[in-house]
């Protein structure tokens, strides 16, 4: 254990192929790696020490699918049995019938009454195979179709920060402007407000947040920008470890398609939920 | 270009620059918006501008890799960039070697097993040239990838190296490139691993020289290597600064 030298602090930007440590008593996460006895960054971004473990964070790259991410995705197209949803990164995802509706739908059913091409929805990623095949759902708390709002286009690496410690920080920006925010791990971010103008103060912050999302104290910034954004106290939410505060989300209305017309074979009647 | 009929002795360099001197070099970073990294490198009179996107879907279909994904680079020289004649726009037989072997380069650094069958695109535009475009290119496209955010084990910094008479020269320019007693010998060093992803040359040189030359020449790119990571930090320290003036 002689001779271990940390050439970093808390905090650092480095590059690839700097050297962040000498010895063998640190070990590096991921985006590190070591080569002999020297541990170096394997990519752009921050580092963060906890103990004898150095983290890498990256702040940039493309979005790339995890298990349990919750996204926001958009229609592109229409199978045969579900729908092919884009997902911000380079692959897309497959929402199967079975995963987007509790209800029966029979064979010659109409899939773009549920979904149609250009829709855009709150959903869950349930499996990414090696080949990063992808399949997502709609069941669970707070997933469902986007109707009214606007979309807005952040770093999918920026998201942890938008959404902070147990949702702190989307809560405070949800109380403050009076919005209703759904972030999803990719980095589209759904903004719905009782008006335009509350809609577009909440964009402002949450491209606040993503542009200063690498520096200390965002929270208190923060708080000192929503006031004088909205001009009125905001504070700074305690949030119970555990319950997060995504799930916050109203519960929408879930039969979204009724209002394109009756089920087709069925005259209108609907079946109890399948098992 | 035009070689010199005549072999020319020089008793010095003939823009007053010392034998293993480089010209003034300059790095900028995250200067393309709407790419995902991009940089731009000044080496002289060669500038070169380099834009990422990616990783990304991969058409046509047969192209794509279930492995890996890949890389592919595009070097294109602006029609009025030199200062011969003007270069003829689109592709020719030069940018697509010259594509291939920043691909060969630029590849050994890179991992891109994390997003089978897709595409990492690097787009290379030189709206001024001065000899060692293709050094410049691989160097302003190392720093566009860091700046993109893909896995990569280190930079690649490169630079041409010239032979001249026995004697040595670092980063030679259009000028030196275009006469025939010297021997233009562009390299790609990866300073981690300790090699080189790039060494070609154009004229003859003794072993031993060429030996001695590869030891400076790494030397040479450690001082490119230093500000290609000063040029990624400074893309940080720029946007800290902006934010303390808005505070005030």
């Amino acid at each position: 254990m002689s001779n271990e030298v940390l050439h970093v602090k808390e905090r650092d930007i480095v590059v690839p192929g700097e050297v962040i440590a000498e010895g063998m008593g640190f070990l590096p996460s991921r985006g590190l790696y070591r080569e002999g006895a020297k541990i170096h960054a394997g990519r752009l971004g921050m580092i963060a020490i906890e103990g004898k473990v150095i983290k890498l964070i990256p702040l940039s790259g493309v979005y790339l699918p995890k298990l349990n991410d919750k996204i926001v995705g958009r229609v592109i197209d229409v199978l045969m049995t579900g729908w092919r949803i884009e997902t911000r990164s380079p692959y897309s995802a497959v929402l199967g019938l079975k995963d987007a509706t509790a209800e029966f739908v029979p064979r010659s059913a109409d899939l773009t009454q549920y979904y149609a091409i250009g829709d855009y929805v709150l959903c869950k990623i349930i499996a990414v195979t090696s080949q990063k095949l992808i399949d997502v759902t709609m069941k669970g708390p707070g997933l469902r179709k986007i109707k009214a709002g606007r979309l807005v286009e952040v770093n999918p690496h920026k998201v942890p920060r938008i959404i902070g410690k147990e949702g702190s920080m989307v809560l405070m920006l949800k109380n403050a402007t009076g919005c209703n925010i759904s972030v999803g791990q990719n980095g589209w971010i759904w903004v719905e407000g009782p008006a335009p103008e509350d809609e577009l103060k909440a964009v402002q912050a949450i491209k606040k947040v993503e542009e200063e999302a690498h520096l200390p104290g965002l929270t208190e910034r923060m708080k000192a920008y929503l006031e004088e954004l909205t001009g009125k106290p905001v504070e700074i939410p305690t949030v119970t470890p555990g319950a997060s505060a995504e799930e916050h989300e109203p519960p929408e209305q879930r039969e979204e398609h009724r209002e394109h017309g009756q089920h087709p074979r069925h005259g209108g009647r609907r079946f109890p939920p399948r098992r | 270009m035009a070689a010199k009929a005549v072999k020319q002795e020089y008793p010095k360099r003939q823009d007053g620059r010392d034998w293993e001197e480089m010209r003034p070099i300059e790095g900028k970073v995250g200067i393309i918006p709407r790419a995902d990294g991009s940089a731009m490198f000044r080496i002289g009179h060669t500038v070169a501008y380099a834009a990422v996107y990616g990783p990304r879907d991969l058409f046509p279909k047969f192209m794509q890799n279930p492995e890996t994904g890949i890389l592919r680079c595009r070097y294109n020289m602006m029609p009025f960039s030199g200062h011969g004649e003007r270069v003829r726009p689109g592709g020719g037989r030069r940018s697509q070697e010259i594509s291939m072997l920043m691909n060969k380069a630029l590849l050994p650094v890179l991992d891109l097993k994390e997003s089978p069958n897709t595409v990492v695109d690097v787009f290379i535009e030189l709206p001024e040239t001065d000899a060692g475009t293709r050094c410049a290119a691989i160097t302003a496209a190392s720093m566009a990838l860091a700046d993109a955010g893909l896995a990569m084990k280190d930079m690649v910094a490169s630079l041409s190296m010239g032979h001249y008479n026995g004697k040595i020269m670092a980063d030679i320019d259009g000028y030196e490139d275009c006469d025939v007693g010297i021997s233009d010998i562009p390299v790609a060093y990866i300073p981690s691993l300790d090699k080189f992803s790039l060494l070609q040359l154009d004229g003859e040189v003794p072993k031993e020289d060429l030996i001695k030359l590869l030891n400076l020449a790494k030397k040479k790119a450690m001082e490119i290597y230093k500000v290609q990571q000063q040029a990624l930090k400074a893309k940080f320290f720029a946007e800290d600064h902006q934010h303390k003036k808005v505070k005030q």
